[in-house]
């Protein structure tokens, strides 16, 4: 019964099964709503094993969502979401998370390295202080996006980009296998675009899986190796030259005009 | 007076004061540690709904205790009254947020009221009833040190330590929680839990502050603290510790001015000191007091008028009023006209602004945040390498 529920028209492009272990991340019939509204509406997705991709959709497609429901942070209607084949509670230890930037009090009391050092926590455990082997691994994790010579500073004295920069030298800290990324290249500087391109491409070569949620459709072809186009559903998804094409673009971004007026109340 | 303040200060003014006065120092040390994380998770607020809350629990507790014939003020039994009620209070202001649209404000504002009226007419009711040591309960309003006993004291001592201890074992947890609630959990923190905990260790603060300092002023013994310390520093231990040393220091002071002067209630004489504290630093903090910041501003704009006036001088455009007697005094200015130190100054500070006009061009996104462009010595904030290369291209 369930395949009369697919959405129609959404197709998935055939991908090279993978020769590695379970998907990162699986996803399962998930909807989520906001007050009856749907957001997120029956997605199924399964990510490719390594690589770099970028979430694509118009404002309000749910894309943010998307992360936030995969990571337990929003409450699901319906749905499965399995990270390298368990469910997403039990392998918290491989996701590594950047949230929006806004997201955040940036008068918050604390330096740089404090945040960052945050991206340890899960490895520390209850009670114990941040330990000195564990400050160094937070530092080097600012060194790898430039930010080593801020690392007192404290964070409402930083630019956005290197806001945005200590924000994902946290993520590394995290030292995860599949990354979730909220728009990391909104709103930053030349350097910081290219700091957090370089980092997503280290972490693609160290055969990483991130999923990036990307509002540039200029740069998707140049950064991404995936693309997973949605509005509310799933529209396609599959490697960026077979996927990006100006037709399925199209339905992710126009869809029909509406055959009749559609009324806002219930008729009297 | 001054004598007996100094004894009352030094714990000399007999055991049972110094009790009192210790407690009170425990409590306000208890409240800025645990108020430090309320107000970074901007949760000040619901810590006032719930100590309005704890009124109606404490009426209807005593007139249990009177019906199951136990005498008159039975302490346990009244804060025990006091949990459950501002417990329920608390969990009301939730449901009225996750159901309703109501946001948190409008939701602590009516829970607050209804139960404080509440509480109000109940002991209203209790007054025209004739049962005995219901004059006591008025002091849950507004505090009393005085009706302190020695046992109670060193109980508040002993749970406001223990409040303190919990928040320094879980200084790191709650951090992530206070800073970034979502990250936290996406690491498998239990981010509701930790919450409850911080409103558990709110709780425990109120309850046990309800006598001294009175339910009306008691979230001011968790708000106070943390946000005077907050103009002291950008560190969160320093602003833990110093959140704490401020609420002990009121509580200390504050509970030798009530032994002095009893007629006062003792909550509002330690809020009014830690309101003393709270001017003081918001006002002289060296990092981010007003007069600090006024300075620093201040300053800027002075060396950018300065700035303007050495230039304007160089091309022959005279400067008067303030400013010339401004320059007059640095030593730039003479009868209206550079001296051969002020030409020197004049001509540094245009190529320092040629520099960092060049530099803002050429390089927008590398512009430094904590340095004052376009004013500081480009060569004391850059690099010399990049100071060289800028030189080439603005200066002729």
């Amino acid at each position: 019964m369930q395949y009369l529920w697919r959405t129609p028209g959404s197709h998935t492009l055939p991908e090279e099964a993978s020769p590695i272990g379970p998907a990162p991340l699986s996803v399962r019939d998930l909807t989520v709503a906001y007050h009856r509204k749907p957001v997120l509406w029956n997605v199924d997705y399964t990510a490719p094993n390594g690589g770099l991709i970028a979430v694509v959709g118009p404002n309000g497609a749910g894309k943010s969502t998307l992360i936030k429901a995969c990571l337990g942070l929003v409450p699901r209607v319906s749905g499965t979401v399995e990270v390298f084949g368990q469910p997403v509670a039990k392998q918290r230890r491989l996701i590594g998370y950047v949230p929006q930037r806004e997201s955040v009090d940036w008068d918050f009391p604390v330096s740089a390295l404090d945040v960052v050092a945050m991206g340890r926590y899960g490895k520390i455990g209850w009670f114990r202080p941040v330990s000195r082997a564990h400050k160094e691994a937070a530092l080097h994790a600012l060194e790898r996006v430039g930010m080593a010579d801020f690392a007192r500073r404290q964070i409402g004295q930083l630019s956005g980009g290197q806001q945005q920069r200590v924000f994902l030298a946290r993520a590394l800290a995290q030292e995860a296998q599949l990354y979730f990324m909220d728009e990391p290249f909104a709103g930053v500087d030349a350097a910081t675009e290219r700091a957090v391109l370089q980092v997503l491409r280290d972490l693609d070569a160290a055969g990483r899986t991130v999923i990036c949620v990307h509002h540039d459709l200029q740069t998707v072809a140049e950064y991404f190796d995936h693309v997973l186009l949605m509005n509310t559903r799933v529209v396609a998804h599959g490697p960026v030259a077979r996927t990006l094409t100006p037709e399925l673009l199209g339905r992710t971004y126009g869809g029909q005009p509406l055959p009749l007026p559609v009324r806002e109340t219930a008729a009297p | 007076m001054i004598d007996e303040a100094i004894r009352i200060l030094t714990f000399q003014a007999g055991f049972n004061s110094a009790v009192v006065v210790a407690g009170t120092a425990a409590l306000g040390l208890a409240g800025g540690t645990v108020g430090t994380f309320l107000l970074l998770r901007r949760r000040a607020l619901v810590s006032d709904a719930l100590s309005h809350a704890t009124l109606p629990g404490i009426a209807v507790a005593f007139l249990i205790g009177a019906a199951l014939g136990l005498p008159g003020r039975s302490l346990p039994l009244l804060l025990a009254g006091a949990v459950a009620s501002g417990v329920l209070g608390l969990l009301t202001v939730q449901w009225l947020v996750r159901q309703t649209r109501l946001t948190e404000d409008s939701a602590i504002g009516a829970v607050l009221s209804v139960f404080f009226g509440l509480g109000i007419v109940l002991l209203s009711l209790i007054q025209t009833l004739e049962l005995g040591g219901q004059a006591g309960l008025k002091t849950f309003i507004l505090g009393q040190t005085a009706a302190m006993a020695q046992g109670e004291a060193i109980a508040i001592g002993l749970l406001a330590a223990g409040a303190a201890a919990t928040v320094a074992l879980l200084f790191k947890e709650l951090r992530a929680l206070a800073f970034d609630p979502g990250f936290a959990a996406v690491q498998g923190w239990p981010v509701a839990r930790l919450d409850l905990a911080l409103m558990g260790l709110a709780t425990l603060v109120t309850v046990i502050g309800l006598q001294t300092v009175g339910l009306i002023l008691v979230v001011a013994l968790l708000i106070i603290p943390p946000a005077a310390a907050r103009f002291w520093t950008d560190r969160l231990s320093v602003l833990t510790i110093a959140a704490a040393a401020i609420g002990a220091l009121s509580g200390w002071l504050g509970a030798t001015l009530s032994a002095l002067l009893p007629k006062l209630p003792a909550g509002a004489v330690i809020v009014l000191v830690a309101g003393a504290i709270f001017l003081v630093s918001f006002l002289f903090a060296p990092a981010r007091g007003l007069l600090a910041v006024g300075l620093r501003n201040g300053r800027l704009r002075l060396s950018f008028a300065e700035r303007r006036a050495l230039a304007g001088l160089l091309a022959g455009r005279p400067v008067d009023g303030p400013l010339a007697w401004w320059l007059g005094a640095r030593g730039f200015l003479r009868d209206g006209r550079l001296t051969p130190r002020g030409e020197v100054a004049a001509k540094a500070a245009e190529r320092n602004r040629r520099l960092w006009d060049r530099f803002l061009a050429d390089y927008p996104a590398l512009v430094p945040a904590h340095a004052n462009w376009g004013v500081d010595p480009i060569d004391e904030v850059l690099p010399g390498d990049m100071v060289r290369l800028l030189e080439e291209r603005a200066l002729p």
